[in-house]
């Protein structure tokens, strides 16, 4: 899956809807892969105001992406920045999870993701 | 400016919801002028041919859009119209190729007929030559016949005769290019291609915009959406129906058939009952055909008797960790599940975002499961699809903006505990309990059983 749904997800325990910490989920031994796509800027324009930047910065340094500027750019300014286009671009929609957990802060919990599928079923316990 | 839509007569229900969808989607201003479910013939206003074209071209129960040069119930009257309407139009279409063709609703021409019709058409004197195939300008004369089942007793002439000028085909080439025949993964509740289409449409599909199915299966409803140019997610309590056999037999497999696998966000497996979707209003759209219970089970995470399954909780604590651990399921509420799919919808819907799932129901009134309501949703459009005994709906909602939700209705519906009860799948779902008894009534049912308690006697 896309680092772009790691910004759209959080852990499925309920108590732990409610912390803070339980978003996002942390990459663990994760194995990534970079496709090769297309850039479409009004796509990211309109991506943007839907994308939690703190948790992205989150996400982005675990993956070992460069450090994202501290907040987020303005669609004007998205648009006339070509570099930070080409790096969202790459981080949001090219690059995929295949292999790894996701790792809750909260409660600890690890989900799994094969061949690019996480898994979010919970045992019994936790529901 | 006044068009005719000529649609296919199939779906009925469905057709004016999808125009009016992709009005919407496209920005144009549409005005029915007149329409009928038994007819294939549709007149409208468009502001103009661009608005009838963008619309169109994206319609899959459409099947193209003509200007409109005139309606009459004979051929002479229709003659009379175009020349009083029309003249001013001629010299436009005086020099460039053309062709003219005629469709038949409900009946058929002779190669002699038609060529007599064509010539009856020669006063508009147009002097460019005939092109068969892609001519500048095409016009079509319609005729709609009466409905006759010998073709003896058929009536002389058709009851109505339409002229007009082609301005755009529809979309409709899709169903042939998604279709379920040729597509390498599919299971037993994939969504045939027309109505996948469809409904994507009316859920307002469109580039950048961002859409998620919670029942994916096999994935036809975010095919149909990022063929739309739509980013899409889909998950599914069971991973196997995503995974299938891998590589072409698979959920991915499908959206790299069909070239698409870069609007595919990703999918996942989860319970929309324990979603890991962070909840924030992001998304555009939320398209699903729910588990009915016939086909496949209708469960969510969770023990159906917590004291009696301590074993089970105990083994789950003790073993999740494990990558082959199955987590236990419950029966679900079929009711109770719809409940649920509007209030996720609610909560992660942007403004005149749209939620459309189909719902099926028994055609008796008595045996029929309501609309479910929420007051931040309002129904924009149903469509039925009927079979014999049994329908299925497709229920379209619309995410009102918070200034415009009833905030009484809202406390109230809040504050109404979950009232499902029952632990059997058929006591938590009315629609399975009926589709397993034929749909009979309590009383034909009684009179069953008498007749069996008898026959035993």
């Amino acid at each position: 899956m896309k680092v772009l749904s790691l910004n759209f997800l959080t852990c499925a325990v309920k108590t732990c809807k409610t912390q803070s910490t339980s978003y996002p989920l942390h990459p663990k031994d994760a194995e990534l892969v970079q496709d090769d796509i297309e850039l479409n800027q009004d796509f990211l324009i309109n991506l943007l105001p839907r994308i939690d930047w703190t948790a992205l910065s989150t996400t982005a340094t675990e993956l070992g992406f460069p450090a994202l500027p501290p907040t987020p750019p303005t669609s004007e300014e998205l648009r006339a920045d070509a570099k930070t286009l080409r790096d969202l671009h790459s981080l949001l929609l090219e690059t995929q999870m295949v292999e790894g957990k996701l790792v809750c802060a909260s409660c600890g919990h690890e989900y799994a993701v094969r061949e690019g599928i996480a898994n979010f079923l919970l045992p019994s316990h936790l529901v | 400016m006044q068009y005719l839509i000529r649609f296919t007569q199939l779906h009925e229900t469905f057709r004016l919801a999808e125009i009016k969808a992709l009005a919407v989607l496209a920005g144009v201003d549409l005005k029915i002028i007149s329409y009928s479910d038994e007819s294939p013939f549709c007149l409208v206003e468009f502001p103009s041919d661009e608005a009838a074209r963008a619309v169109i071209e994206r319609s899959i129960l459409a099947q193209s859009v003509y200007e409109h040069w005139g309606t009459a119930e004979t051929l002479d009257d229709l003659h009379a119209t175009i020349k009083r309407d029309t003249a001013h139009l001629w010299p436009l279409y005086a020099e460039p190729s053309f062709k003219i063709s005629i469709d038949s609703y409900r009946g058929s021409r002779s190669q002699k007929q038609k060529v007599a019709l064509i010539n009856s058409f020669s006063y508009l004197a147009f002097k460019g030559p005939i092109l068969l195939s892609s001519p500048d300008n095409e016009f079509t004369l319609f005729e709609k016949w009466a409905l006759e089942p010998i073709p003896e007793k058929k009536l002389p002439s058709p009851l109505q005769v339409y002229f007009g000028r082609l301005i755009s085909h529809s979309a409709r080439d899709l169903i042939n290019t998604f279709d379920l025949k040729k597509r390498d993964y599919i299971s037993t509740t994939s969504m045939d291609s027309e109505l996948a289409l469809v409904t994507a449409n009316i859920a307002l599909a469109g580039p950048g915009k961002l859409f998620y199915d919670p029942f994916v299966g096999t994935g036809s409803f975010p095919v149909a959406c990022a063929q739309f140019g739509s980013l899409v997610w889909g998950s599914d309590i069971d991973g196997r129906s995503m995974r299938g056999a891998g590589g072409k037999k698979s959920l991915f497999g499908n959206f790299q058939q069909y070239g698409l696998e870069k609007f595919l966000g990703g999918v996942f497996v989860s319970d929309l009952t324990n979603t890991p979707v962070r909840k924030a209003r992001i998304l555009d759209g939320i398209l699903c055909d729910p588990p009915y219970g016939v086909r496949e089970g209708l469960k969510v995470l969770g023990c159906r008797d917590p004291e009696k399954d301590v074993r089970s909780v105990e083994r789950g604590k003790l073993m999740y960790r494990d990558p082959a651990f199955i987590p236990p399921k419950k029966p679900y509420s079929f009711i109770a599940m719809l409940d649920d799919i509007l209030n996720f919808a609610t909560d992660m819907l942007v403004d005149n975002g749209r939620l459309s799932f189909w719902m099926p129901t028994a055609n008796d009134e008595d045996q029929e499961i309501a609309i479910p309501t929420h007051p931040c949703l309002e129904v924009v459009v149903i469509c039925t699809q009927v079979f014999n005994k049994w329908s299925r709906r497709l229920i379209t909602y619309r995410r009102l903006p918070d200034s415009d939700v009833d905030v009484a209705a809202l406390a109230l519906r809040k504050k109404q505990e979950d009232q499902a009860s029952g632990r059997s799948a058929d006591d938590l779902n009315p629609f399975r309990r009926h589709y397993f008894r034929g749909f009979k009534s309590e009383q034909e049912l009684d009179a069953v059983t008498r007749e069996t308690t008898q026959l035993q006697t």
